[in-house]
């Protein structure tokens, strides 16, 4: 069943919600090894992507949607969190421009194509303790998914589970990016707050398959 | 120190937080924009990113003339702003900015020295060795700051300013006269004995001139 704009919009409404619903940990999880805003720079930029959510065109493609939240996000998130996520749905907008129906395989290369504007922008490689941790692992798996055979929905299922180990993984690492690179072995035995957040995008993908 | 050089500030967020903009930042390349080129300079972390998210939403004519230096924000600026206000090129500027973090640590090392010529050049060493004095490639000279603040800031960039002009290569107690945080770096104030040296075809003027102008008192 290929995904459309309901999806995209369900994804990006979903997103909005479970970010403000954990805006409290995300600040907790950045203030141990950061400088304390990410849930709240999170926040920010979703509750105005979600308002402007409105705008998109009941005959929008997803691309479309896409490119919008990567705009608001660049313009609203006031940490790297902005150019960071937005760069990676302005190039997910990028790798699906002109479909209306996606399958398995724009899915991937969604997904991907996200991935690959974090490490773009970032320049970080899995096991720094960032988001990529989250990223590369959901890629993979929804890339194995996709050989299988499997449906675009249990694509998306094997990205979130994917993300959430992955983000899970960086509870014992050294930070190797941003702000808590500065912390050296302080950093080991808290999660990267990144990570949540890209693992908590990608269930809202997942789970906006039965909007 | 650089009076007609564009400085366009863009930090924090849109509601002055601290952070960064995209918009603000777009706003401020904008304002630098006189067509001649932009240099960007940033602090930490989410500065460069947006910045460089900003510099890839530009137009491509300007985005090729954004560059963002690699560079410690405030020394770079102020080697940035020098070596822009001494018509440098961009690349000239963005050179500057980035010798600016390398510049910090050399300058122990060469202040410590004796006064030796700054450069690399072979200098040119007539057999006579009186003839070195008089050799028109290669000059020196002494002169003591008479001014207030002695070579820092304004002087100190007055000083590097002129420097600039001249063909040669030029050294102060050392250092590369035509670098401002070099000669800044010697902390040199009022009453301060300084040795000069230059080599190349405007070495006597050049020597004659800077003696001048540190003679003068810079007007202070």
């Amino acid at each position: 069943m290929a995904l459309g704009i309901r999806w995209t919009r369900a994804w990006i409404a979903r997103t909005a919600d479970v970010i403000a619903d954990n805006r409290v940990l995300l600040i907790t999880l950045d203030r141990d090894i950061g400088d304390g805003d990410h849930g709240e720079n999170m926040d920010r930029g979703f509750s105005a992507v979600k308002a402007k959510l409105a705008d998109v065109a009941p005959d929008a493609i997803p691309a479309d949607a896409l490119k919008l939240v990567a705009t608001t996000l660049i313009s609203t998130v006031g940490g790297a969190s902005g150019p960071l996520f937005g760069t990676a749905y302005l190039k997910a907008a990028g790798a699906v421009a002109g479909q209306a129906e996606l399958d398995g395989a724009a899915i991937v290369a969604l997904l991907t194509a996200a991935r690959d504007g974090i490490v773009l922008r970032g320049k970080a490689e899995v096991g720094d303790k960032t988001m990529i941790d989250a990223w590369t692992p959901a890629v993979d798996a929804a890339t194995a998914a996709l050989a299988e055979g499997k449906s675009e929905i249990e694509i998306l299922q094997a990205a979130a589970d994917a993300a959430q180990v992955g983000s899970e993984s960086t509870d014992p690492l050294v930070a190797r990016k941003g702000r808590a690179s500065y912390l050296g072995e302080r950093a080991i035995g808290h999660r990267d707050p990144g990570s949540v957040s890209a693992a908590l995008i990608l269930r809202a993908a997942a789970d906006a398959t039965a909007d | 120190m650089a009076p007609e050089v564009h400085i366009a500030a863009a930090g924090g967020t849109d509601d002055d937080g601290i952070g960064t903009s995209f918009d603000l930042i777009t706003t401020a390349i904008a304002e630098a924009d006189d067509g001649t080129g932009v240099v960007i300079l940033c602090d930490l972390g989410s500065a460069i990113l947006t910045a460089e998210t900003a510099v890839e939403f530009l137009e491509d004519d300007v985005a090729s003339r954004v560059r963002i230096a690699d560079a410690p924000i405030v020394e770079g600026s102020v080697a940035a702003a020098v070596a822009a206000q001494t018509g440098g090129s961009l690349e000239d500027v963005v050179r500057a900015a980035e010798s600016a973090a390398a510049s910090l640590s050399a300058d122990v090392d060469t202040a410590a020295s004796a006064p030796t010529s700054a450069s690399d050049a072979p200098i040119v060493v007539d057999p006579e060795p009186t003839a070195v004095v008089n050799d028109p490639a290669h000059a020196e000279g002494t002169a003591t700051l008479i001014n207030a603040s002695g070579l820092h800031a304004r002087p100190a960039a007055e000083f590097v300013r002129m420097a600039s002009t001249f063909d040669a290569r030029i050294s102060l107690n050392g250092v590369d006269a035509k670098s401002l945080l070099r000669i800044m770096g010697l902390g040199l104030g009022k009453g301060a004995a300084v040795s000069l040296e230059a080599t190349g075809p405007q070495a006597r003027v050049a020597l004659d001139a800077l003696i001048e102008l540190l003679e003068s008192g810079f007007g202070e």
